[in-house]
């Protein structure tokens, strides 16, 4: 079996793919790179938290013009994932107005994006609409 | 109780391409021109606080002292993403309000003309091997993988997001502010692009992030603009003229965003500018109903309408009933952007954030000509740089 790399280090592959935020453990407030003290209380103590693999789109674009090397349009998304705010791609859509909408409800998924030279494949994630 | 501050002259360039002048040409006949509208000349300034995002380690204070006068005193070169010029204007006026010195000299000065993206304009090509690498132990660039870098995108969800809050947006409303600012800007000679747009030319336009268009998104250009700040007491020592002619600063805030759930996902826009808005009124004792023109960062079609709450000119919620009773058309009742705003007159970054006190200053004075609002008394100024910085600046015309 191919080995397998994913694009964040916050995205946890295997059997049950799901995003893993660092907790504040006195205030819950959620990062999903590292902090030395929480942005919002300053405590010190984070513990790994499983982030939900379902949400609702609470804002979207869809870039039409972006950096040479980017494939456009894409839908571009904050998704709100029971109270946790997730950055991400709403995949698996018809990329215009008509078929991406403020509220949908969203899964999380993941995709090979490629392999490299050693043979390692690496896997993204994006959100789709649970129809 | 530290004294008052007032603006005594005030200086804006023409924003455009300015092809001949570089960065410190156009930052001279800014600071100049400053001068000049003061009746004070350089050997008067007791401080310089400068700033030019693009360049931020040139030292632009440095190289304006060069240019235009090298007299020893302190300078601030400050940089504050969008907020650079509202910062610069700020450290000024808190080493006047502190009694360092009686006079000091703020200056914005950006050379944009022709760039791009400014952000997620470039993204580095996907290497041979998959090697995790930076905060997120990324394997390879994220921008377009996991949502978007680009300002127009970023901005767009800002709107977008406060559509999902409280609804009634719609990509026709959006455009729709945007076709205001573009009318608006057909009185304003100083704009970098002064062209009426009909709404449905605004939506058929190029598009750059849904709903942005390119007419909705703040135009890149070239320009600087500078103040002259003074202590009330020093003030009170010039004539009659320069007296009649000064603008009180009634309140100087900048603020920073204060931790929100989400706002290192999409940058929370709004609790910073509530913030400085609510100090704002506090510090000059007035409310929003009294304001007679606001200044606000338009930078895309999307965050106009955020600001309209931000800045408490509605009802929480009701930026989009505020919007279409006509209240922010220059007829309205609280006129807004009519200088154009960033879409029309232009947005070289940290000229912006002095740009907007100029236009306010020039109606206060009433020397706004075909575009004065008339007997306009009390204005508001308003920036936001991603990152996040606000500045507001209330401004009242002298009682003198
Ligand atoms: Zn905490």
């Amino acid at each position: 079996m191919t080995e397998q790399i994913p694009l964040v280090d916050y995205l946890e592959l295997g059997d049950d793919p799901h995003l893993v935020a660092n907790e504040c453990t006195s205030c819950h407030a959620r990062f999903f790179d590292r902090r030395n003290a929480c942005a919002s209380c300053s405590g010190t103590d984070f513990q790994k938290v499983k982030v939900s693999t379902t949400g609702e789109l609470k804002a979207f674009t869809i870039v039409a013009f972006a950096a040479p090397g980017v494939p456009v349009p894409f839908v571009a998304g904050l998704i709100d994932c029971d109270g946790t705010s997730v950055r991400g791609n709403v995949v698996n859509v018809e990329p215009d107005p008509e078929h991406v909408s403020l509220g949908m409800k969203v899964r999380l998924t993941t995709y090979p994006m490629g392999t490299d030279e050693a043979g390692t494949e690496a896997i993204a994630f994006g959100f789709e609409p649970i129809s | 109780m530290a004294e008052d501050v007032w603006i005594l002259g005030i200086h804006m360039t023409k924003f455009g391409k300015h092809k001949d002048l570089d960065t410190v040409d156009l930052a001279a006949e800014a600071a100049l021109g400053a001068l000049a509208d003061g009746g004070v000349s350089m050997q008067q300034m007791g401080v310089l606080a400068a700033g030019n995002l693009m360049n931020a380690a040139a030292g632009i204070g440095q190289q304006l002292q060069k240019q235009i006068g090298q007299t020893g005193v302190p300078v601030f070169n400050v940089a504050n993403a969008c907020a650079t010029g509202a910062t610069a204007l700020k450290t000024a006026i808190m080493a006047v309000k502190s009694g360092e010195c009686d006079m000091g000299l703020a200056v914005g000065v950006e050379k944009l003309a022709g760039a791009g993206l400014l952000a997620g304009g470039a993204r580095k090509e996907d290497s041979n091997t998959w090697e995790p690498s930076g905060r997120y132990g990324a394997v390879a660039p994220v921008d377009g993988r996991i949502g978007t870098e680009t300002m127009p995108g970023v901005f767009a969800q800002i709107g977008m997001e406060y559509g999902h809050k409280y609804g009634g947006t719609s990509f026709e409303l959006f455009a729709r502010i945007s076709e205001k600012n573009h009318a608006h800007s057909t009185l304003n000679p100083l704009a970098a692009y002064q062209k009426k747009f009909t709404v449905e030319e605004i939506m058929n336009d190029i598009m750059i992030a849904y709903p942005n268009t390119r007419p909705m998104c703040s135009a890149n250009c070239d320009g600087a603009a500078a103040a002259v700040v003074i202590s009330d007491s020093a003030l009170k020592k010039l004539s009659k003229e320069q007296q009649k002619r000064a603008i009180k600063v009634s309140a100087s805030v900048l603020t920073t965003d204060p931790y929100q759930e989400a706002c290192q996902i999409l940058p929370d826009v709004n609790t910073l500018t509530r913030n400085a808005a609510e100090q704002a009124y506090e510090q000059a004792g007035i409310g929003p109903d009294d304001l007679d023109l606001v200044e606000l960062h338009d930078c895309f079609a999307t965050a106009e309408l955020v600001h309209y709450d931000n800045l408490k000119l509605c009802e929480p919620g009701g930026a989009v009933d505020f919007f279409q009773s006509g209240a922010t058309w220059r007829d309205g009742k609280t006129p807004v952007n009519v200088s154009g705003g960033l879409e029309s007159k232009g947005h070289p970054i940290a000229a912006t954030g002095i740009a907007n006190i100029w236009e306010v200053c020039h109606h206060l004075r009433g020397e706004a000509g075909d575009r004065q609002i008339e007997n306009a008394k009390v204005g508001l100024a308003h920036v936001i740089g991603l990152g996040s910085a606000c500045g507001v600046h209330i401004l009242e015309k002298s009682a003198a």
